[in-house]
């Protein structure tokens, strides 16, 4: 199929090496264990697989059958054809790492331009090639800020409004270093005072203090404070960021952040079921080189032509060695691609539109929500994106399952990640959403209610 | 010739998406956070079309031809796999939906990991890891979280064979472990005496590649595995070079704990230009509720009316959640249609044609160029991409002149144990012709060598760009287009 060799062609080659058959090159293979006899389902033809998988799909519901107001880490945008379009050539995606610069200038320039997109979004000096998502990028910055104090700063503080799925992942990055505590997030923070309570905790011993901006409950806090104390202890500030907001929002750089990560999911990548993703990691110039994963640089060939390589590369795994802070090796390439030609595409005003969008909606369903009676909208007094929490009057799963049958898909059941947020609804609302989207969501969540 | 930036590019007052205007009353801004202004390039549709368009054209891929990149594995990717990937009922679904609904997402997940179990003989695996690299991790953390549920902290030592992939130092280091470096044998085997002078009650593991980066099958691999067992030690396997085993021989079958896949490799999916990767582990029943989570698994079995319902299992003694959500789900979907169309005997052809391959390719290029450990190789050979007799050539001219004779260069310098490598790995989607004419190249090169060796310390001269200031890119260090204030 697409082994193209044809029996003659086997016999040629057999000859060639000298061997009689295929079987004779595997000698160094215990016999024992040599050709197993494999379980797996008989073969299927393209047609046939294309029939199975698209019957497989249609065992899903998908945002093209809800209203979708979940987010919680993930938002359903929406993706301009341009992007899918250029992501299929072939000579983006089936090229690999680009080791050698003369042969892959367009991944090279893509990424780039990709570097150049992320430092202005996020005001920060420098941006790396990527990371997996947002939550491993979060858990590179907690790695690098603890290497960046060499190990002696032994707290890593995070804030109990970081995506509870971040905050395992810098837990789990973590377990293999000595002694290191990850703390801040502890149950009795109360979410009327946890900036102040994060802000108490900081001490010489602080590595790093993570914040979210916009945080899990879509809140946009005012961390200035916050970094100014971090800073009196030498300790660094990373953000975690989601990227739609800063079309709007002042980014973490005018915070004076020293990283910011994100998952750049809602710049033109698909839902997709959790992945592939794409982790932001910037940070300031006087950090890069305890960065980990690729960075692109300008250069020159030998005729004084500009031309892009992969640069700085002793920081990594594979020069270094034992001796490098992180083994990431790739990046999201194809990943980062996408969200460069979204942004080139969607550009100064088609970004901060959407923005506007998402901000707007989001405050039209927040307000005919609150209105209904046995609704509340928390955290009333500050302000928020386009994600905010409901007080329902009925558990979330209850009334999520009543959506449904609307072919509404409802928010993020906070109970899960925070037991004294039981009845609180996380809804997030995006430019795909209409006025009339909304308003079937009230009315249906007003129906419930009275169920 | 240098293609413009899109900052370069960029005319104030152009658009290219525009978005509808809100249909909502407006709310009042938040004043104290609203940022000043947000400088990203202005281009027409058409710009951006033709700007990326054009960029691709200077890519060297898989679809314009032959890629020998060693321990990479680049082989042709199935354009089915694109189109079922994008299928909305997979491409629209959000990680956290009821998972009633989405069953079908699970299940794909479910029969991945059976048949990647069924592959590899592992008694588990889990798709989390997003790359190889992250798989690695979760195995040297799963190492490490063995040996403390065990109450045996005194394991701090790691072995790593000197002919292993480049990663597995650094992970090592990030898992919290010391890490010993063993040497190979004359014939590239892991040097037995070595390793039994190192197997004590501080061994927590060794990191095995097999295939090893030459190549070569590991012989001695039951008695390695035997040696490190019978001190208490747990043996990973880099399941980079997995190509050359399939249907060949089943990894948990000869004893290894604990290994990660490439599906980007072994299973097709794309490389997409550096990322995204997939990195899924298995590992042998005693290490299944090490692993990390969540794992997709049967929550209610199913009977003749209905199917099984799939949900999640977070094991007990997991190492934690390596990434958000289930791992890169598109990749999945890529690999389970790999999977598919091979079946047992397409999974047997694809390891036996990429050793034949690679093979026949040693035996013709081993004429021009030396091979330092020559037995029967895998799915791949290192040869020395220089001569004594002509000292300023190096493997990297070798390299550079092969893009003039339309070729992607191999992975050179790696692995370190052979002087000036040349690391080549054809895989099996390629036909005969494609390998005459590659052998071909390399042979006229070796000729040039002598003759004229200008052609190849001067190339490469037909690409998009010649040799690049690598020592002006680190020490100027432009990480960022030029940005016009506004």
């Amino acid at each position: 199929m697409f082994t193209p060799h044809t029996p003659q062609e086997i016999n040629e080659m057999l000859k060639v090496i000298g061997v009689d058959k295929i079987e004779d090159l595997f000698q160094s293979v215990p016999e024992k264990y040599r050709f197993p006899k494999l379980d797996i389902a008989a073969p299927l033809s393209e047609m046939e697989v294309a029939a199975e998988l698209g019957e497989i799909a249609s065992a899903n519901a998908s945002t093209d059958d809800f209203i979708s107001f979940l987010g919680a880490g993930a938002y359903d945008h929406y993706i301009p054809a341009v992007v899918d379009m250029l992501l299929r050539r072939g000579e983006f995606y089936t090229a690999y790492t680009p080791y050698q610069p003369e042969v892959s200038q367009g991944t090279l320039q893509a990424i780039f331009e990709f570097q150049s997109l992320m430092s202005e979004l996020t005001g920060m000096d420098v941006s790396n090639a990527s990371h997996y998502d947002g939550a491993t990028a979060t858990a590179e910055a907690a790695n690098m800020a603890f290497h960046i104090f060499r190990g002696k700063r032994k707290k890593i503080l995070v804030s109990r409004t970081v995506n509870p799925q971040y905050r395992e992942t810098i837990r789990t990055y973590m377990q293999g270093q000595e002694n290191v505590q990850v703390t801040g997030d502890e149950s009795d923070t109360s979410f009327d005072n946890d900036t102040q309570q994060l802000i108490d905790k900081i001490d010489n011993n602080t590595a790093v203090v993570l914040v979210q901006y916009p945080d899990f409950f879509g809140r946009i806090i005012d961390y200035t404070k916050l970094v100014n104390a971090a800073h009196e202890q030498g300790t660094l500030v990373a953000f975690v960021f989601n990227p739609t907001a800063l079309g709007l929002l002042k980014p973490p750089g005018a915070f004076d952040a020293d990283i910011a990560v994100g998952d750049g999911q809602p710049l033109g990548i698909p839902l997709s079921f959790g992945g592939p993703y794409l982790g932001i990691f910037t940070t300031k110039e006087k950090h890069l080189r305890k960065l980990a994963g690729r960075l692109v640089g300008e250069t020159v060939d030998d005729s004084g032509n500009r031309a892009y390589v992969l640069t700085l590369t002793a920081r990594e795994q594979h020069i270094r060695r034992e001796k490098s802070t992180s083994n990431i090796c790739t990046n999201q390439g194809l990943m980062a691609l996408a969200a460069t030609i979204y942004l080139s595409a969607l550009g100064k005003s088609g970004f901060k539109q959407v923005a506007n969008l998402c901000y707007q909606k989001a405050h039209y369903a927040a307000d005919q929500i609150s209105s209904l009676e046995g609704y509340e909208l928390a955290f009333k007094e500050t302000p928020f994106f386009h994600e905010f929490v409901i007080k329902t009057p009925k558990p979330v799963n209850q009334i999520n399952l009543h959506l449904q049958n609307h072919w509404i898909l409802g928010g993020y059941d906070l109970s899960q990640d925070y037991p004294e947020l039981e009845n609180h609804m996380l809804i997030a609302v995006t430019e795909k959403i209409s006025k009339d989207d909304i308003d079937e969501f009230v009315m249906a969540l007003e129906e419930v209610a009275h169920d | 010739m240098t293609e413009l930036t899109i900052y370069e590019l960029s005319q104030s007052g152009r658009t290219g998406v525009q978005f509808p205007e809100p249909d909502v009353p407006l709310s009042p801004l938040p004043e104290a956070f609203e940022r000043e202004g947000i400088n990203l390039p202005e281009l027409s549709e058409q710009d951006v079309i033709r700007h990326f368009t054009k960029l691709s054209q200077r890519n060297y891929a898989i679809d314009t031809g032959f890629y020998p990149l060693g321990s990479c594995t680049m082989k042709y990717n199935p354009k089915i796999n694109e189109v079922v990937s994008r299928l909305p009922g997979f491409a629209n679904t959000h990680p956290l939906q009821p998972i009633v609904s989405v069953q079908g997402n699970l299940y794909l997940m479910y029969q991945l990991q059976e048949w990647l179990q069924e592959i590899s003989g592992f008694h588990r695996v889990c798709l989390t890891p997003a790359a190889g690299a992250h798989g690695e991790f979760v195995g040297a953390l799963i190492i490490k979280k063995y040996h403390q549920v065990n109450r045996d902290p005194k394991r701090v030592k790691i072995l790593i064979p000197d002919s292993a992939h480049g990663t597995n130092p650094a992970t090592s280091s990030m898992s919290g472990f010391k890490v010993i470096p063993l040497p190979s044998d004359e014939r590239g085997n892991v040097d037995i005496e070595a390793l039994k002078a190192e197997c004590d009650d501080t061994l927590a593991g060794l990191m095995l590649t097999n295939p090893n980066t030459l190549g070569l099958f590991e012989e001695n691999v039951v008695e390695v595995i035997q040696l490190v067992h019978d001190a208490g030690g747990l043996v990973y396997g880099d399941g980079a070079n997995l190509n050359a085993l399939l249907g060949i021989l089943r990894p948990g079958d000869v004893g290894f704990d604990i290994m990660h896949f490439n599906l980007h490799k072994t299973f097709s999916t794309p490389h997409g230009g550096g990322g995204p990767g997939s990195g899924p582990v298995g590992v042998s029943q005693a290490l299944a509720e090490f692993l990390p989570s969540p794992i997709v698994t049967i929550i209610e079995e199913g009977d003749e009316e209905l199917p099984p319902f799939f949900g999640f299992y977070y094991p007990k003694h997991t190492i934690g959640r390596m990434k958000a959500f289930y791992g890169h789900f598109g990749v999945h979907v890529r690999a389970y249609t790999y999977i598919a169309m091979h079946g047992p005997e397409g999974l047997r052809d694809i390891g036996e044609k990429a050793v034949l391959n690679a093979n026949y390719l040693m035996t013709k290029v081993m004429k021009d160029y030396h091979l330092p450990y020559n037995r029967s190789c895998m799915h791949e050979f290192v040869v020395e991409g220089s001569w004594a007799d002509i000292p300023n050539v190096h493997a990297l001219d070798i390299s550079k002149r092969l893009m003039d004779y339309g070729f992607h260069p191999p992975t050179n310098y790696f692995p370190l144990i052979v002087h000036e490598a040349l690391m080549i790995e054809p895989t099996e989607t390629e036909s005969k012709q494609t390998l005459d004419a590659f052998a071909k190249a390399l042979a006229a090169i070796a000729k040039e060598a002598r003759e004229d060796p200008t052609k190849l310390t001067g190339a490469p001269f037909t690409t998009p760009i010649g040799r690049c200031d690598e020592v002006k890119a680190a020490r100027d260090l432009v990480l960022c287009c030029y940005i016009p204030e506004e």
